[in-house]
């Protein structure tokens, strides 16, 4: 089953790649001119993020830096214990949202002590897979269109990366505990 | 919120004594997001080329009509058969392959699609909340970063994770669609 979706992934761009060309073909776009109008536009909307991405990057970076975040991590740890949580993953957690890089900092720490087969490590590893960046993902695509009020997506994306956390340690707690 | 991740921060550095981190957490954030976006450039000009032969080709509208029901149903905003359909489509399956470089420009393009849609062009329109709510909290079949570093450390099975993982994601996403659905109904209520 592994093997099968991993092949899916090697495979899926090339063959996304040949029905677009052969379509293109097929139904008479000129595919060069095409290809070179769509690239043009990518510069431009690459640029137009820059100032999102750095004013957010910057605010979590000094948040981090200046230990404020540990404070946090301490202050609502507690809450998150009462879900059977171990307090070790609690900074993971709360970094999962902000920044993938730090995440993905803190996971590999806690491999590296716990070890990879560990309910740590386990959970950890879950909780890291399944869920994605949310502040990065809507500046970044918020930023790209020029929205700057967010209405209710903050709310609903944290919600989520909630329940993606409870279910995480509900599902790790069932299966290997 | 951001202001007070800056003032929280800048007030805790200087009760710690260590002010001089604040600057330069600042300029290393600055140099992160603009290389990250100098990184977007290369793989947005790539697939934005290729979408533009998929839209003249008819690809695009194609792939919006055989997903039809669905987009009904999540996203009643969106006329059928928009190129914004097309695009959200193809953002979601290259978030469930793992492929990210071919995800985040879909995204992108969805979201300018969007954008043509929004009566409000400096604020999120409820296709677009409810586009960000599915693409923050999307499955993604084999967790290949995460397996790799298990891998790494000698785990006895790597992608023992990958059966939670697919479980925890769909808990996630079911929750962003319901949350987004009662959160559109209550900002509709207030006008806002």
């Amino acid at each position: 089953m592994l093997e099968v979706v991993s092949a899916l992934s090697k495979w899926a761009i090339p063959v996304f790649l040949v029905v677009v060309l052969l379509a293109g073909t097929i139904r008479g776009v000129r595919v060069f001119e095409a290809f070179v109008e769509g690239a043009e536009q990518g510069f431009g909307m690459a640029v137009k993020i820059i100032p999102y991405l750095v004013a957010m990057i910057v605010a979590i970076n000094i948040f981090r830096a200046s230990g404020a975040m540990d404070i946090f991590v301490g202050a609502i740890g507690p809450l998150l214990t009462c879900f059977g949580a171990p307090p070790e993953i609690l900074p993971h957690a709360l970094m999962r949202p902000l920044s993938g890089g730090a995440a993905l900092g803190i996971a590999t720490e806690l491999i590296e002590e716990h070890g990879p087969d560990s309910f740590i490590g386990l959970l950890v590893s879950t909780a890291q897979g399944s869920s994605d960046t949310t502040f990065y993902v809507l500046t970044l695509y918020f930023g790209a269109v020029g929205i700057r009020k967010y209405r209710y997506a903050v709310a609903s994306g944290l919600t989520a990366d909630l329940t993606t956390l409870l279910a995480s340690i509900l599902v790790v707690t069932a299966i290997f505990k | 919120m951001w202001l007070s991740l800056i003032l929280l921060g800048i007030f805790t550095a200087a009760v710690n004594g260590q002010i001089d981190v604040v600057t330069r957490a600042a300029l290393e954030g600055a140099q992160t997001a603009v290389k990250t976006a100098f990184g977007l450039i290369a793989i947005m000009a790539f697939w934005l080329g290729i979408v533009k032969i998929a839209e003249q080709a008819g690809l695009i509208r194609g792939l919006a009509f055989l997903v039809r029901p669905l987009v009904r149903v999540l996203f009643p905003s969106v006329p059928k058969d928009h190129p914004a359909v097309g695009a959200i489509v193809m953002n979601l399956s290259a978030n469930v392959l793992g492929l990210g470089s071919a995800a985040t420009p879909m995204g992108l393009i969805a979201m300018r699609e969007l954008q043509k849609l929004n009566p409000y062009p400096d604020r999120a329109s409820d296709a677009m909340c409810t586009f960000l709510a599915l693409n923050t909290a999307c499955l993604t079949l084999i967790p290949s970063t995460i397996i790799g570093i298990r891998a790494f450390y000698g785990s006895t099975d790597p992608t023992a994770v990958v059966g939670p993982t697919i479980l925890a994601t769909a808990c996630g996403m079911t929750a962003a669609v319901l949350v987004d659905r009662f959160l559109r109904g209550v900002y509709r209520a207030r006008g806002k």
